[in-house]
C-alpha cells in the first residue's frame, strides 16, 4: 500500500545536552496531532532521547557539531524519525548495537541505546561512515487510529 | 528536576527521591548529590525513588547501575521504589531488577493525579512483596 506524507517536521540543534529535552518534546508536540497513547509517546520519547543523547556523547565527543532531526507523519499513522549527525561515526555497527558495550564507561553510559531504540521503535535502521556521521532511522505505527486524515 | 535526600542514620539508609525529568543532561548532577550522600553518611541501603521521575532513558539505568556498583563495594544494597510503568519498562529490558530489588514505598510526596498508574504498580508489587524480606520496605 503507498503511504503518503501528510507532515513534516525538520529542525536542527547544537550538540548540547541541554537539548535532549528540548528534542524529545518537539518530537511529542508535533506527534500530538495524532492523539497518541501516553506509552506509545512515551516509548518514542525515550527512543529519540537515545539517539539524541549517541549523538552528544559518542558523535560530537569533545566537541560541539549540529543535530540534524526530521519527523513524517504518514496517512497511516506511521511515524518515520530521521536523526542524523556529522560526528567521528561508528567503526562497527553491530558491535555498537550490543546490549551493554559502551565505548563511555566512565560516564555510566549503560550500552542500552540502540536495544531501547530497537525495543520501543517498530523498525530502526543505522547508516555510519566513520569522520561523516551517523543516520539513525526509526519508525513507529501508532495505533490509536486507522489513519490520519 | 532535582533531587530530595533522606538519610536514616540508625539503619545506614539513604532514601534518593528524584524529581522531573532522568536523562543524561541531568543524571550527572543527580549522580553526585546521591554519591555525597551515601560518602557522608555511610550508607548500606541505597532506595531511589522514582515516584515523581517524568521521564527515563537508559541514562537513568547507568546511574542505577553505577550506585549498584559504588554500594556493592560497602557489602550493601540498592533498592529501586516506586517506578512508574513504562520506566519498570527500560528497568526490565536492563535486566537490572537482577540485581537490584524493586519495592514499594509509601511517599508523602507522591502525586494526587496518579491514580491509574498507582493501581498499575500496586497490582505488580503486591506480586514481587511475596518474595521480599520484612526489613526493607518503609521509610
Amino acid at each position: 500500500m503507498k503511504q503518503k506524507i501528510v507532515n513534516e517536521l525538520k529542525m536542527s540543534f547544537p550538540s548540547l545536552s541541554e537539548n535532549e529535552r528540548f528534542s524529545r518534546l518537539a518530537v511529542s508536540g508535533f506527534l500530538s496531532q495524532l492523539n497518541p497513547r501516553i506509552d506509545e509517546l512515551s516509548e518514542i520519547k525515550t527512543a529519540v532521547s537515545e539517539a539524541v543523547t549517541n549523538c552528544i556523547v559518542h558523535a560530537y565527543r569533545n566537541t560541539t557539531g549540529l543535530i540534524f532531526m526530521q519527523v513524517r507523519i504518514f496517512d497511516t499513522s506511521k511515524v518515520y524519525i530521521k536523526i542524523r549527525d556529522k560526528g567521528c561515526g561508528i567503526t562497527d555497527i553491530k558491535k555498537a548495537m550490543e546490549p551493554l558495550f559502551t565505548t563511555a564507561p566512565e560516564e555510566e553510559r549503560a550500552g542500552l541505546g540502540f536495544a531501547v531504540m530497537e525495543s520501543f521503535m517498530d523498525r530502526i535502521k543505522v547508516r555510519s561512515a566513520s569522520d561523516k556521521g551517523t543516520t539513525v532511522i526509526m519508525e513507529k505505527t501508532l495505533k490509536t487510529r486507522e489513519g490520519f486524515v | 528536576m532535582s533531587v530530595k535526600i533522606r538519610n536514616d542514620k540508625q539503619g545506614r539508609k539513604t532514601t534518593a527521591t528524584i524529581y522531573g525529568d532522568l536523562d543524561h543532561h541531568t543524571a550527572k548532577y543527580i549522580r553526585s548529590e546521591i554519591d555525597r550522600a551515601i560518602g557522608e553518611h555511610n550508607t548500606k541501603t541505597l532506595i531511589i525513588d522514582f515516584s515523581n521521575v517524568t521521564f527515563m532513558d537508559s541514562s537513568g539505568i547507568g546511574l542505577v547501575m553505577g550506585r549498584y556498583k559504588l554500594i556493592s563495594e560497602l557489602s550493601g544494597e540498592v533498592q529501586i521504589a516506586n517506578p512508574p510503568p513504562y520506566i519498570r519498562k527500560v528497568i526490565q529490558l536492563s535486566g537490572i531488577n537482577k540485581l537490584c530489588r524493586i519495592i514499594t514505598l509509601d511517599c508523602e510526596d507522591k502525586p494526587d493525579d496518579t491514580e491509574e498508574k498507582d493501581t498499575a504498580d500496586k497490582t505488580i508489587i503486591t506480586k514481587e512483596q511475596d518474595h521480599e524480606t520484612e526489613n526493607s520496605q518503609r521509610a
